[in-house]
């Protein structure tokens, strides 16, 4: 055996086989791996690839015609956004004519996006929003106004969410990164959500957010001593988003809480009573050896965070249905509303191919940041 | 009085300041749980009736597992448990073995192309699953499955749409990648020398010294598996299939249409169901406190 192993100084041979054995390596190596190649090949790879052909095509779940290859059509009506000036309505005399509230009325929107031949470009578009600004109204019309709207609610989700779940996750880290007594039953307590499923805290969270009787508004209630008037928080278009915000990080943070954690462990306690030598105070410390030790673990729980909430569906599926008024609809909704629900898998697929891109720029900018600090 | 305070009542209303915080967070983190549970406990209108007090945190009043009986009643909530539980067992089980399988090819043989397949492996660690979501519903709705009534075209209900996609794991297979290599190189070349082919040194040699990698892989493939929602809410329309999570949707559709007798909602059926699902994975997280905790704080390293 010796031998062998020093005329394979890569050890590319290490066996008592021999030769033989160059052969079968390899063979067994392949056999061994190919269950989850091909696993890996057919549900998860070639349907990535799937979803890019697809959303060029009208292909749809079910359907009795051939599908065809439609170009950019469906990301046209995905991403089409265009602004549309309306100006007041005006009298004989010039006069803007005022409804019965005395208000300025503008040409309704379909005037122009219904089959209106002088105005080509905004035939089919839906509208988004409309602000009114110096004497006119200014319409932003989309090809999808909903999907616009799961866009912006998405955003709002994650930038919410994001620094939200971190820094409470960080703050439970510290707080239970000491031991003293009753810190083993701290971290359990705050660790339990993470172990109940997302659709249970959704379905117990109807209760708790009911604007009758739900426990939030009783709380309140309680707490100003009668002056808080109940909200239904899950029917108002301002609180339906904020409220899963709060029940979603409800459930996560126990996730984040214990990456921080190991996190903190790696930090070695010598830095800290160089530190107290030093005179640093319990601030100090954090920001001048703790912090600098989480980089790492900052960023990958920034990007764990992000991707999460990027992919927001189940709560707002049990909860809200995207409503009310769109407030709570977003990507991963439109999703499968358009892909499953009506069918469309193009459509779906074209969402689906957008959504991989906002996840795609978020690791990069995640490469961005880790190797800056190798630096 | 003297304001300045001396580092050892500083100390002290420091540590008596971190007890009050984290108390108050405990409450916060365990009251909606307890009020499950306690709710799954009364009557709907008393369940409604207490909400306005503490009472709401405290099994009194008109105590009972009536709403137990009335939701196994309602829907066939054991068939949605044996459905679920069959699903993740299956899936777990299959994928423990498919994963390591592959990841000891991959971290301790030695064959052309395994570079290439690691780092594609490790590639598809950022595609969640929601992008391939709608392209895996038009494929799995067209693939072919032999079966008791023979060669049938189209996966959707079925146990097996619910298993095979989620059989291989790329997280999985990246935690036993690191695992495998960590491992003393002379245990498998000592194995080689006593003559054993490869499938036995993995069988036998590394399985058994796996044991907390295998237990990381479970609990975390375990717990997305029972939570699963959005893809059989897609696959699983008929109530054969439908896991807890599906068919708790479907209760909660069936329970806000049809209210109960005193014409509300039948809350303390809802929370029966909820408690029924709940309790099994809180008392295994319970029971395996440390294993799970460790579990995903080893999500943290892969970054």
């Amino acid at each position: 055996m010796a031998a062998i192993a020093k005329t394979n100084p890569q050890g590319q041979a290490y066996s008592s086989k021999g030769n033989k054995d160059r052969y079968l390596e390899p063979l067994a190596a392949w056999l061994m791996a190919s269950p989850a190649v091909i696993l890996l090949l057919a549900f998860l790879i070639i349907p990535f690839f799937l979803a890019f052909f697809y959303a060029f095509t009208n292909q749809r779940l079910v359907s009795p015609n051939p599908t065809e290859y439609v170009g950019l059509a469906n990301f046209k009506q995905l991403l089409t956004v265009k602004i549309l000036r309306l100006d007041p309505i005006v009298d004989a005399a010039g006069q803007p004519v005022l409804d019965e509230t005395g208000n300025i009325t503008y040409p309704r929107e379909r005037e122009f996006t219904r089959n209106n031949p002088e105005y080509p470009q905004y035939n089919g578009l839906q509208k988004w929003t409309a602000w009114d600004i110096g004497g006119s109204r200014w319409t932003l019309l989309a090809g999808d106004a909903v999907f616009m709207r799961s866009l912006i609610n998405t955003f709002y989700f994650a930038l919410v969410i994001v620094p939200g779940q971190a820094g409470l996750g960080l703050l439970l880290a510290l707080l239970i990164n000491q031991r003293t007594a009753g810190v083993n039953f701290f971290r359990t307590v705050f660790f339990i959500p993470v172990v109940v499923s997302i659709v249970v805290v959704s379905i117990l969270f109807q209760f708790i957010y009911d604007g009758d009787n739900g426990l939030v508004n009783n709380t309140l209630v309680f707490l100003t001593g009668g002056r808080f008037t109940p909200v239904d928080w899950l029917a108002s278009p301002s609180t339906a988003m904020p409220a899963i915000m709060v029940m979603s990080a409800w459930q996560a943070v126990g996730i984040h809480m214990v990456i921080w954690l190991a996190g903190l462990q790696t930090i070695p306690e010598i830095l800290y009573e160089a530190a107290s030598i030093d005179g640093a105070n319990g601030w100090q410390k954090f920001i001048y050896v703790t912090w600098p030790g989480l980089r790492n673990t900052a960023v990958f729980i920034l990007v764990t965070i992000t991707m999460a909430a990027l992919g927001l569906f189940s709560q707002i599926d049990v909860m809200t249905q995207g409503g009310p008024l769109d407030s709570t609809t977003t990507v991963i909704y439109q999703a499968v509303q358009k892909g499953y629900k009506m069918q469309d898998i193009a459509y779906g697929s074209a969402i689906s191919v957008a959504f991989f891109i906002l996840v795609l720029t978020v690791a990069l900018v995640q490469r961005y940041l880790t190797r800056e600090k190798d630096v | 009085m003297n304001l300045i305070l001396s580092i050892k009542q500083k100390r002290a209303l420091f540590l008596a300041l971190r007890y009050g915080l984290m108390s108050l967070l405990a409450v916060i983190f365990a009251f909606p749980i307890v009020f499950m549970m306690v709710s799954s406990l009364k009557p709907s209108l008393q369940i409604l009736r207490d909400s306005s007090s503490l009472m709401a945190f405290v099994p009194m009043g008109d105590i009972s597992i009536d709403n137990y009986f009335k939701a196994f009643e309602r829907a066939p909530i054991g068939l949605f448990v044996y459905n679920s539980l069959m699903v993740t067992l299956v899936t777990m089980g299959l994928g423990l073995f498919i994963n390591s399988m592959a990841a000891f090819a991959l971290a301790n043989m030695r064959w052309k192309g395994q570079q290439v397949v690691l780092s594609v492996i490790i590639a598809t660690l950022i595609l969640p699953f929601e992008t391939i979501a709608i392209p895996l519903l038009m494929v799995v709705s067209r693939l072919p499955w032999l079966g008791p009534e023979g060669l049938t075209y189209g996966w959707l209900n079925s146990y097996q749409v619910q298993i095979i996609p989620f059989i291989v794991d790329a997280f999985s297979i990246f935690l036993f990648v690191q695992f495998f290599k960590s491992l003393p190189y002379e245990l498998i070349e000592a194995a080689r020398i006593d003559g054993a082919g490869w499938f036995r040194i993995y069988a036998q040699v590394i399985v058994p010294i796996s044991g907390p990698v295998f237990a990381t892989a479970a609990i975390l493939r375990g717990l997305f598996m029972w939570n699963q929602y959005l893809w059989p809410s897609m696959v699983i329309q008929s109530t054969q299939y439908r896991p807890v999570m599906v068919g708790l949707g479907y209760f909660w559709q069936l329970t806000s249409s049809n209210t109960a007798g005193e014409g509300i909602l039948p809350w303390g059926e809802l929370m029966a169901y909820l408690t029924i699902i709940t309790i099994p994975v809180i008392v295994l997280f319970l029971a395996l406190q440390r294993a799970f905790v460790e579990s995903i704080a080893t999500t943290g390293i892969k970054g």
